[in-house]
């Protein structure tokens, strides 16, 4: 008995220690835990349905950022894996009949592909060049998917796809459980060797190609990793929403994702996903109470930004954080010895 | 059929030159991509209507004052948005999307969703080569013509314009000869602002105006200013001539063609630059790290 005690208290000790001493830890496991047991609370079905498209949005925005913000390869036409998912999804979901466990992968698979045709030929181009011509694929397509109704249904879309699942609070779970574990393996992607070379190609890429990377590789590996996960989003969007028009593909939606990255901070995975959180709903929110809710929304965002360039996320974890100059761990901007080494925090 | 694709082509060439040059003027010299370029220009377009058509104004008054309103407005977002982010690549994107939607809403707001007309400058026809061409299409070519040539003299030829090309080229260099670079980036932002209202008071009379109509335009500059190579005006005059034509060949000549139009632009654009990585005329940077 006395040794559970013990082992829960090493356990409480650990957790004190890493995840309790700094404010951004404890807001992620809060933030984790209020959504996990939220259905809980309220079975609201338009609570959950605006939590649940956050929850979508959150890894698309968050897909946007492996790719942009990590690398720096700057990409407008985010929307193209969107759509392209959310496409392939569907005429397998009508045609084929699979079910959406199946059909969701498929279509992430026809992102990646989506990622490798635009990547190849992008890599030789570099800056606004690149931002620019990356904009114009999707477009492409909605001019393509408007083109030929016979077979995506045109201006309206394609209707009749199998729901997520029958009930609300499953698709809820299903949605924010992905969220939660992509967002945590894209931090994860992030925080690794290859994370590290992403980081290194955006600060300089050709001091990473004299030290012997083959930053074309990586930069085609962020491409097609991005499409994944921005892939995923796009085949749940479509099977809780269940109508793929080309909305899925239209400048906006690229531009919204960049919107809620930078907004959130970009080069973090968190900050995205935060920043999805904080404005979806808020737009949701101005939509029931104003017709203004466009001009609000980007009123918000421009003043954010006046404020905190490097987005709120950065900003407020600047704040509240401290790095310690010696041995580079992070502390509460309160104390005034580094929590680990003891040295003089500034 | 081939008279009236050449004069469609050249008015829509025309006019997309005029708002790539502006385009082109401000990103070469503060390197701003300014994605509320266009919504300047469908600012300008509404604020004629309002003058002429809602407060009964005779139009050319009417479109001066709209063009100086304009350019007052892009000053001062200038000023107080887009200049204090400079540094922040990202944030300038973001910013000026978040200008052009607040333009976007707040004509929504104003003016509601329909659809809206503004009367010609000068009305009637002339025939050439069988084919009606009103003198407002006409006068539109000139005009542009004239602002073109004006533009560049203007580069060309005077104290200010040097100062403009200098400061494109090296900013630092620029500023240590004595140039007042932010001015200049403000001044630049004038004109570019300037040149997008001219290019909405020209296309006004012959379009219906719409909260919306900046999208595709910007689609349209954004496509000519990369084909031509960034910051180059000849390239931007180029690709307005190529894009332009080709957007009305597809129209005038494939099936369901006003879906296909900026799809055949931009794939054109994409070929060119996946030829030359830098546009036609890409002028290349020192490298800006």
């Amino acid at each position: 008995m006395s040794i559970v005690t013990t082992y829960i208290g090493k356990i409480y000790k650990q957790f004190r220690g890493e995840v309790l001493v700094l404010p951004s830890r404890t807001v992620v496991l809060l933030f984790c835990l209020i959504l996990l047991l939220l259905p809980l609370a309220t079975s609201d079905t338009y609570t959950l349905r605006v939590l649940i498209l956050a929850s979508i949005f959150a890894i698309f925005a968050a897909s946007w950022d492996l790719l942009s913000g990590f690398t720096g390869q700057m990409n407008f036409g985010h929307a193209l894996f969107f759509g392209v998912a959310a496409y392939t999804s569907a005429l397998i979901n009508i045609h084929v009949g699979l079910p959406p466990p199946l059909t969701i992968p498929l279509g992430a698979l026809a992102a990646v592909l989506a990622g490798l045709v635009i990547g190849i030929p992008c890599l030789r181009l570099r800056g606004p060049y690149l931002a620019l011509a990356t904009l114009a694929f999707p477009l492409i397509l909605d001019g393509v998917v408007r083109a030929i109704p016979s077979v995506t249904g045109g201006e309206l879309g394609l209707s009749g796809i199998a729901p997520l699942s029958s009930s609300r609070v499953v698709s809820y779970y299903i949605a924010v459980v992905l969220m939660l574990a992509l967002g945590f393996i894209m931090w994860k992607i992030s925080d690794s060797k290859t994370g590290i070379i992403f980081h290194a190609i955006r600060e300089d890429e050709v001091t990473a190609r004299a030290s012997g990377i083959n930053t074309t590789k990586y930069k085609l590996l962020a491409f097609c990793l991005s499409g994944l996960f921005a892939g995923i989003a796009g085949g749940l969007y479509v099977h809780f929403v269940r109508i793929a028009g080309p909305s899925t593909l239209e400048l906006l939606l690229s531009f919204q994702a960049i919107i809620w990255a930078v907004f959130g901070g970009i080069a973090t995975i968190y900050g995205p996903i935060a920043g999805v959180f904080i404005l979806y709903p808020l737009t949701e929110l101005l939509r029931v109470t104003s017709e203004i809710k466009m001009l609000v929304f980007a009123g918000i965002v421009l003043l954010v930004l006046l404020f905190m360039p490097e987005g709120a996320t950065n900003w407020l974890r600047d704040k509240t954080e401290k790095i310690c100059p010696r041995c580079k761990l992070r502390n509460v901007a309160i104390r005034k010895k580094c929590r680990v080494c003891n040295a003089d925090l500034d | 059929m081939a008279a009236l694709i050449i004069i469609n082509g050249l008015i829509s060439s025309s006019v997309y030159a005029l708002l790539a040059v502006g385009f082109s003027l401000i990103f070469g010299v503060a390197r701003i991509i300014n994605l509320a370029h266009t919504a300047f220009y469908a600012l300008g377009a509404y604020l004629i209507f309002t003058f002429a058509t809602s407060l009964g104004l005779n139009i050319v008054p009417s479109i001066i004052v709209s063009i100086l309103i304009v350019t007052i407005i892009g000053v001062f977002s200038y000023k107080l948005v887009i200049d204090p982010v400079r540094q922040h690549e990202t944030t300038v994107f973001i910013v000026t999307i978040a200008l052009a939607i607040i333009i976007q809403e707040a004509l929504l707001m104003a003016y509601g969703g329909h659809f809206r007309g503004v009367p010609t400058v000068i009305s009637g026809y002339a025939t050439i080569m069988g084919v009606k061409v009103l003198y407002q299409q006409l006068l539109t070519f000139g005009v542009v013509l004239i602002i073109l040539l004006a533009t560049w003299i203007l580069l060309m030829k005077t104290k200010l314009g040097v100062a403009i090309r200098a400061t494109a080229q090296d900013r630092e260099v620029a500023n240590l000869m004595g140039i007042n670079v932010s001015r200049i980036g403000m001044i630049t932002m004038a004109i570019s602002v300037g040149l997008a209202a001219i290019a909405g008071a020209l296309v006004a009379p012959l379009s219906v105006l719409s909260p919306g109509m900046w999208m595709h335009p910007l689609v349209m500059v954004l496509a000519v200013v990369v084909l031509g190579g960034l910051g180059s005006i000849k390239g931007s005059l180029l690709g307005a001539l190529i894009l332009g034509f080709a957007e009305t060949l597809v129209v005038f000549l494939a099936p369901s063609g006003a879906f296909l139009k900026g799809s055949v632009a931009l794939t054109i654009m994409l070929i060119v630059i996946l030829v030359r990585p830098s546009g036609l005329f890409g002028v290349s940077f020192e490298e800006e790290r």
